[in-house]
């Protein structure tokens, strides 16, 4: 495996390894130093054409617990301000030997295109409306530990709920989640499904009161408030109305089953209770087992000839 | 004068197919028949001699753009692929809606001396869709075509006006044929494949509902009205059912969109992006089939230059548009299930009727007639090598493929352009 760029791209096989290896990942971040010289000498390029705290410190952290060295190419302060294409930013960062570029673009596609410009591993930290596979991995692990299905998927019940159309979390979850054998539901206003939804692998429900008591997992997604400007959605209250985590709702899920938000939450539109007044929000475990994922995909992609013990091999 | 014989070869025209040698001199055909007399000669042995293919859709990018194309190196390309004459299309910077412009255009495509450059005039100053440009004084000048193409005229009461305005001056609206609200951000054809991929979809109905519009805005005005670039099986069936009622409708198709499909576009290369943007191979069957049945008249290239670094880009942030000049004969040959006459009719004389240069182009070869010509091999395979094509930008989507059907020599009003796949100038 060279780049992480969609989760299409892995077997059911590959999702189960990487989540193995991000078992010895939370091991080590529970050490008193959480700290190996794993990926010690490898450059790791942050390239973050689009705003996100989260992934990228996310992915910093990561990087910095397996002894990379990291650098934040922030497009507020770089070049590309100056006109500079794509191309020529990659071509002249790679021109300082970088080994992976993590890149989160507003294009759908733009780590793809980056693949044809450099030899460094490129890792999709979100594209577009494509793909984030590290959102995608890290929700399996936290379903993985938090439901104990080391095993797989098979015969769980997912809904995600939200925006569709517009999302690359959904567009992720739904591939790693129905590789690893889960039932997928997607819930939400026929505005929010993307063109030809009928050739998705999951079920279709306008309706979250009727598949709420079935779920094993319930996963929310931020509504955006621009999709107003589009005529999508009549207004936030009647999406949170028809669509959000009430406290009325939250009562009616299974005592066993989780909830899940990828970030950043809307509060009182899609998430209308406290998450931290629901046993099953299991939001935080989603952000700490990030940093693993994030461990276990930097070292999948640059750790060869090195074990998770120390010192080269 | 200097007498020129094509010899050896078929010629094919409006008339039907002959072996016949074809005489020219000052700038018309002079005689037709075997073992012609002549100063010198251009071998068309193995080959078809016809009328000189008509493009009535090309952007040469001159002026505003001159580092994706000139009108020399566009009218370069249009010489190798055969063509005589092609409708320039007026989205240059400025826009082609003035009598300068216009006059600009016509006096650099003079001095390349390679092609009949015919440009189009606007519909709407600057191509805004607000207000009328001026019809009447480009009218006067010659120009036959008027359209805001890369833009759709959204307003269906300014539409109606220019259709009545122009049914007076006797010109052509041609319309690009996009719901602009219906198309925001879009970069690809709204399908199965755009879903996956995550990119905003453009939607087959985008074009439908303005394919409609305008057939019934010519229903009732009168208007003549030419749908450029029609992409979706609805739009043919919609211009089908329109030619049926007798209106003034007539409609083009693209290379591309009766031979390219929207799965090319999962390699996210911007290669691909092109708009109307390239559909599903159910629309690609009905393109063919609208073309063989006569309701699309004309095969039109959309010929849209643009420099490597504008299309190594993410495919929104990159320009749609694709080349066509030197590779719509090969494709039409090698891709369309038609006889070659009929091929031809497409390329030559049916979209020189459209243009309304039909008293120079596409004519019966015949003493007497102007000679402007193409003399190709339809047997001749080639690879298309972007690096080798005359235009000044290398965004063809068939690069590394083989096509069949090679142009050999062109002529220009008597003059060759082209000789032995060569351009003369």
């Amino acid at each position: 495996m060279k780049h992480l760029l969609s989760i299409g791209d892995l077997s059911a096989a590959d999702i189960h390894g990487l989540l193995e290896l991000t078992d010895h990942m939370v091991e080590i971040s529970q050490r008193p130093i959480p700290k190996v010289p794993a990926l010690r000498g490898k450059n790791v390029v942050s390239l973050f054409f689009e705003d996100s705290t989260r992934t990228r410190t996310s992915f910093d952290t990561a990087a910095k617990r397996l002894s990379a060295d990291t650098m934040n190419f922030a497009v507020s302060s770089s070049s590309v301000n100056k006109g500079e294409s794509l191309r020529d930013t990659i071509e002249t960062i790679s021109a300082m030997g970088v080994d992976a570029f993590v890149v989160r673009h507003k294009s759908s596609g733009a780590p793809q295109l980056i693949t044809q410009w450099t030899t460094a591993s490129v890792i999709n930290a979100g594209d577009g409306w494509h793909q984030h596979p590290t959102q995608a991995l890290l929700d399996c692990y936290t379903i993985r530990t938090n439901l104990n299905r080391r095993d797989g998927f098979d015969g769980l019940r997912i809904a995600i709920v939200g925006d569709i159309k517009h999302s690359r979390v959904a567009r992720s979850n739904v591939q790693a989640f129905t590789a690893l054998g889960a039932h997928v539901t997607v819930v939400a206003p026929p505005t929010l499904l993307p063109p030809h939804v009928e050739d998705w692998p999951i079920e279709l429900s306008h309706d979250l009161d009727a598949v709420l008591d079935a779920l094993d997992v319930l996963y929310l997604l931020r509504v955006q408030r621009e999709r107003m400007d589009d005529a999508l959605l009549p207004s936030l209250r009647e999406y949170s109305a028809m669509y959000g985590l009430t406290a009325a709702r939250a009562a009616h899920l299974a005592p066993q089953s989780l909830v899940m938000h990828p970030g950043p939450m809307n509060r009182g539109v899609e998430m209308v209770v406290d998450p931290a007044e629901l046993p099953g929000s299991v939001i935080l475990d989603q952000v700490t087992n990030g940093v693993a994922v994030r461990m276990a995909v930097l070292f999948q992609l640059l750790g060869s000839g090195t074990d998770l013990r120390g010192e080269p091999a | 004068m200097t007498r020129l014989v094509i010899r050896g070869g078929s010629v094919i025209d409006a008339t039907g197919e002959r072996r016949t040698d074809v005489a020219i001199d000052g700038g018309r055909v002079v005689e037709v028949g075997s073992s012609l007399p002549g100063d010198t000669s251009l071998d068309a042995g193995g080959c078809v001699v016809a009328p000189g293919l008509v493009d009535l859709h090309v952007h040469l990018r001159e002026p505003g753009r001159e580092d994706a194309e000139t009108i020399e190196t566009g009218s370069r390309a249009a010489a190798l692929g055969g063509f005589t004459a092609i409708v320039a299309m007026p989205n240059t910077e400025p826009a082609q809606d003035s009598l300068a412009v216009v006059e600009f255009v016509r006096g650099q495509a003079t001095r390349a001396g390679l092609c009949d450059v015919r440009p189009a005039g606007c519909i709407t100053i600057n191509r805004e869709g607000k207000a009328l440009a001026p019809f009447g004084e480009l009218a006067a000048a010659g120009v036959r075509i008027f359209t805001d193409d890369g833009n759709g005229v959204q307003d269906p009461q300014l539409m109606r006006h220019a259709m009545e305005y122009g049914r007076a001056l006797g010109i052509t609206l041609a319309q690009h044929c996009e719901v602009a609200s219906l198309t925001k951000g879009a970069v690809m054809h709204e399908g199965s494949c755009c879903s996956h991929l995550g990119l905003p979809g453009w939607p087959a109905i985008a074009e439908e509902l303005m394919v409609h519009r305008d057939i019934e805005l010519s229903r009732l005005t009168g208007g003549r009205v030419h749908l450029l670039h029609l992409s979706t099986a609805r739009s043919v069936e919609l211009v089908r059912a329109a030619k049926a009622d007798g209106l003034a409708v007539t409609a083009e198709a693209t290379p591309h969109h009766f031979t390219l499909t929207d799965e090319l576009l999962t390699t996210y290369d911007a290669v691909y992006k092109v708009n109307p943007p390239l559909r599903t191979a159910a629309d690609i069957a009905a393109i063919k089939a609208g073309l063989a049945d006569g309701t699309i008249d004309a095969i039109a290239t959309d010929h849209a230059p643009h420099p490597p670094e504008s299309k190594q880009a993410p495919l929104d942030q990159a320009p749609p548009g694709m080349l066509g000049l030197e590779t719509a004969l090969a494709l039409a040959i090698s891709e369309l299930d038609m006889p070659l006459a009929e091929v031809l009719a497409a390329l030559s004389w049916k979209p020189a009727a459209i243009a309304q240069i039909a008293d120079r182009h596409g004519r019966p070869i015949a003493a007497g007639e102007p000679a402007n010509l193409v003399v190709f091999d339809p047997a001749a395979e080639w690879t298309v090598v972007p690096a080798q094509l005359a235009s000044k930008s290398r965004n063809t989507p068939y690069a590394g493929r083989t096509l069949r059907g090679k142009v050999r020599h062109t002529i220009l009003e008597g003059t060759p352009t082209v000789i032995d796949g060569v351009a003369q100038r």
